[in-house]
């Protein structure tokens, strides 16, 4: 059991099954679908209210998502801590910069890498926000309940993201 | 509905919210859907895991949550979308995601595995929820609302019971689910 636990990989059916009742419980204990993308969008209220409290109270954005370390913030710092938790117990905990896959294709320049997620880091952020929701508030808890809109996002962030991945790295499925 | 003092118990709930999270970033991890190369090999259509940890988790939470639902546990939390909101922004974070290689979610769950590309990335996520907040006011007037969706669910949208809708849902995921096994992807 607890080879099994601390093992580096599981089966997709069976985290994927875990994910479901995860999103039980949230639905249960914490009246909520499982999303994280909101959490960033707090965090860049929080940095608008530290450089000027008064700007953030004008701006009608941080009225929806209020800046506060409430449910929908701390849920990204349990995932970053959940991820490490996960990788240390299985002796994989790494640090890295470059994956493999960025590097025979674009070279392991460390600084360009770092350059290409962060501008589509800001790509991502815009449209996460823009669409409402993110691979797991729309992508997984919004399809699960049947959600039209959830449904319409995630067939568009995978018909976004097959075409420009398509673009930069080659349509290599064909 | 029940548990009502537990959802109302702020701080507690901060704590839940840190809970779920660690259990999330934990199956994330394990799932392997944390590394670069698995998202990009996904869509890329080289490498399914990606839509098979999706799909897995759609069909135990969808069965799941209707059932409590059914039962007066829950409520659902679906909101109706938009051209101009879900169709143009869920193409924007598409080309996100194909140029960050991570989704917000499963970059911190690859920071937590040591990915530093993936802290430059969530920094980049922050920024751009900020240039989001900044043209909210704007998009709002001239995009958000062009083309609403005539529903919120699909069941509403064909005017039946949600059950039916979650039973064709249910086989269609295990007949792609079938179909990567048999093609052995």
């Amino acid at each position: 059991m607890s080879d099994w636990l601390l093992s580096a990989t599981w089966s997709p059916y069976v985290v994927g099954a875990g994910i479901g009742i995860l999103i039980w419980m949230t639905f249960l204990f914490s009246d909520r679908p499982l999303g994280v993308s909101t959490a960033y969008a707090k965090t860049a209220g929080m940095i608008e209210k530290a450089l000027s409290r008064k700007n953030v109270a004008s701006m009608p954005y941080y009225r929806q998502v209020t800046p506060e370390a409430d449910w929908q913030w701390t849920i990204i710092i349990g995932v970053i801590a959940g991820g490490f938790i996960s990788a240390y117990t299985a002796g994989t905990f790494a640090l890295s910069a470059v994956p493999p896959l960025f590097a025979e294709t674009f070279g392991a320049d460390t600084l360009f890498r770092f350059a290409v997620a962060l501008a589509g880091g800001i790509i991502m952020g815009i449209g996460a926000r823009w669409a409402g929701g993110c691979t797991s508030g729309h992508g997984i808890s919004g399809t699960l309940q049947l959600s039209l809109a959830s449904w319409v996002a995630v067939i568009c962030f995978f018909a976004g993201g097959i075409l420009a991945a398509g673009l930069l790295f080659g349509f290599r499925f064909l | 509905m029940p548990f009502e003092g537990i959802r109302q118990n702020k701080s507690l709930q901060a704590l839940l919210g840190l809970v779920f999270g660690t259990v999330f970033g934990f199956l994330l991890q394990k799932g392997g859907v944390t590394l670069y190369d698995v998202i990009i090999g996904q869509l890329l259509l080289t490498d399914f895991t990606v839509v098979k940890v999706m799909l897995s988790a759609i069909l135990v939470g969808m069965v799941g949550v209707h059932a409590m639902k059914a039962a007066g546990l829950v409520r659902l939390h679906v909101r109706a979308g938009s051209v101009g909101s879900t169709v143009i922004g869920g193409l924007i974070f598409g080309v996100g995601f194909a140029v960050l290689g991570y989704c917000p979610g499963t970059a911190a769950g690859a920071l937590g595995s040591g990915a530093l590309d993936a802290a430059v990335g969530m920094a980049g996520i922050v920024i751009g929820a900020g240039i989001f907040a900044r043209l909210y006011p704007v998009l709002e007037r001239s995009v958000l609302n062009r083309g609403k969706f005539p529903a919120e669910t699909i069941p509403q949208l064909l005017g039946v019971s949600p059950m039916p809708v979650a039973c064709a849902v249910a086989i269609m995921i295990l007949v792609i689910l079938a179909f990567f096994a048999t093609m052995g992807l």
